[in-house]
């Protein structure tokens, strides 16, 4: 039995991570041995079209943060193009909160190499990169050992499990860069430079790698792919809630008697998911705040919290489904500090490129870091907010929104919680 | 300037993986992977890489101030990165981090005397459902207390 990172729930829906924790589950042949590759061989004889259609279908949206309906952005690929497709995978993961993707590559490296040939399929393209963050270089090892055992057993390369496709598979490393999960950022990092962001449009499916027309998805969103192809689209969309099918791996930490991963089909109640999957909060204390699903959603204050966890309910109360990355927070936390802890980690990652980012994200960090240390201003709880809001929507990429937005929320959801680095004498001394 | 054999077989795959004439996109994954063996972003590995992916040297050196796992002086041998961001902090990361400056007696990106470690406040490595998270060199450690950390760190000066 394979050693996992937490125990398992009886509550989850294994679908995506039904092989976790079987003995040698990243295998080729525990994954031939379990349903794998019928999807591709049953894909291999659809229509690109039928195949784009049953991804629509199936209500998939992408797991990386943003949730966009991954149906949709495949039938953006302009697959007749006489230029060569990619496929990209974005396995960066630096989104505060999630540790999923990293999941799904040690314990189930086929699954999503069969949703990447699906895909492949799908758009006509004939090689893939990998894009894993440089942290989780163990990783790297594994995918290329996975890759190694594909290519030797036929199953990429030319001519796959025999039915005539060819596509050639890379794994590519990061090096330290939260803004190279960005889809366009990453394409750059790709391409061997720095990770800024590009202008869209064009949008990376017309223009991606190298100018080439290319598919860029989450790991966990390719993973998805097998099954939905296999058992059909309704049978994953049926899973969840309308446009909002299947399941994900909801990763839970924080004050959480049981952090960990846990699979849950979208619709899942939060407070279920809380008290229920993650065994509640030590010390019985009470819930004060959630980060639905990483650090760049506006968060939740604890009388938000009784909702079903699918994308349309989050984004409905402003906030965001996101990576899956839910941190739970119970009363002893000062979301003052939680602000600042945020904001340094934006004013770090930013790229530089927009003056906005740059300047603002370093700009909330300072006027943090000085409340934090004794020196708050009545008025800077109001500046944080202006500052945020003239942000949002004002940046190159969303890492300026995404600093914004949880900045707006804990300003506006947890005033009481400044009042005590409110200093009267205070002034904006050099920060 | 060579690399190990092994290394050597890296560089020529990933020189090969990239389109005709693209070679340009293997600079990062060299610098990190030479790195390891070179100890830092010399201008001498620079120069190398430049050569090998076809780009001037200009267009290698640019790239390093902005990726945070490339430095350009020599960390420790182990190096030690502990995580504060969010869900860590929230089980203690903070203090963990003060406690490891204690313990090893260095702050932020500084190494030890000896050089045999260094010592990096980093943000999220991707282990947060099992905080708090420390990564030394290239390995990962889960739910690890002070008591934990001064066993890792006694551990591994024992085999000095």
């Amino acid at each position: 039995m394979t050693m996992l990172y937490n125990e398992p729930s009886p509550l989850e829906t294994r679908i995506l991570s039904r092989r976790f924790g079987m003995p040698n589950s990243a295998s080729l042949d525990t994954y031939l041995a379990t349903d794998g590759f019928k999807a591709f061989r049953k894909a291999r004889e659809m229509k690109p079209e039928a195949i784009i259609e049953e991804v629509k279908i199936s209500a998939l949206r992408g797991r990386g943060g943003a949730g966009f309906p991954t149906g949709l952005k495949w039938s953006f690929v302009p697959r007749t193009s006489p230029k060569p497709k990619y496929i990209i995978v974005n396995a960066d993961e630096s989104e505060p909160g999630t540790c999923k993707d990293r999941l799904l590559m040690e314990y189930d490296p086929h699954q999503m190499i069969e949703g990447i040939l699906i895909a492949s399929l799908a758009v006509d393209a004939h090689a893939g990169y990998v894009y894993i963050r440089g942290e989780y270089r163990y990783l790297i090892e594994t995918m290329n050992r996975a890759i190694g055992e594909a290519y030797t057993k036929g199953y990429l390369g030319k001519n796959i499990a025999g039915t005539g496709w060819n596509f050639d598979l890379h794994t590519h490393s990061g090096a330290g860069a939260y803004e190279c999960g960005e889809e366009t950022a990453l394409l750059d990092s790709l391409e061997g430079k720095r990770g800024v962001p590009r202008m869209k449009p064009p949008f990376p499916a017309v223009a991606g790698a190298w100018a080439c027309p290319t598919l860029l998805n989450n790991v966990e969103t390719y993973s998805a792919i097998p099954y939905i192809i296999r058992e059909g689209g309704k049978a994953f969309a049926d899973l969840g809630t309308p446009k909002n099918g299947g399941t994900r791996l909801v990763c839970i930490s924080g004050h959480v008697n049981k952090p960990g991963v846990y699979e849950l089909p979208l619709g899942y109640p939060m407070l279920k998911s809380i008290y229920e999957v993650a065994g509640g909060i030590p010390g019985d204390r009470k819930l004060k705040a959630v980060v639905p699903g990483g650090s760049s959603c506006p968060i939740l204050k604890s009388s938000e919290c009784d909702i079903p966890m699918d994308y349309d309910t989050l984004a409905k109360l402003g906030s965001m489904l996101g990576s899956g990355g839910m941190v739970v927070m119970d009363e002893t936390t000062d979301m003052v500090r939680v602000a600042l802890r945020i904001m340094r980690f934006y004013a770090h990652e930013s790229c530089g490129w927009c003056i906005p980012c740059r300047e603002g994200t370093a700009w909330l960090r300072k006027i943090l870091q000085r409340m934090v240390e004794g020196n708050g201003r009545r008025e800077d709880v109001a500046l944080l907010k202006e500052l945020s809001v003239n942000m949002l929507g004002r940046t190159f990429c969303a890492l300026g929104d995404a600093a914004a937005m949880p900045t707006i929320s804990i300003v506006d959801k947890f005033a009481a919680d400044f009042e005590k680095y409110i200093v009267p004498e205070a002034v904006m001394a050099n920060a | 300037m060579t690399f190990s054999p092994e290394l050597e077989q890296r560089f020529a795959k990933m020189l090969a993986a990239y389109p005709e004439g693209k070679q340009r996109s293997a600079v990062v994954p060299m610098l990190i992977y030479a790195q390891d063996e070179v100890g830092a972003i010399t201008p001498e590995l620079i120069d190398e890489v430049a050569g090998r992916c076809g780009v001037e040297p200009l267009q290698v050196d640019e790239v390093v101030g902005y990726y945070s796992m490339l430095h350009r002086k020599p960390l420790g041998k182990y190096h030690v990165q502990v995580c504060t961001n969010i869900s860590c902090m929230l089980v203690g990361g903070e203090e963990l981090y003060e406690h490891a400056k204690k313990k090893l007696g260095i702050g932020h990106k500084q190494v030890t005397a000896d050089g045999e470690f260094s010592l990096e406040e980093v943000e999220c490595m991707g282990a947060c459902s099992w905080a708090p998270a420390v990564e030394i060199n290239y390995d990962f450690h889960h739910f690890v207390t002070p008591e934990q950390l001064d066993k890792l760190i006694d551990g591994l000066r024992k085999k000095q």
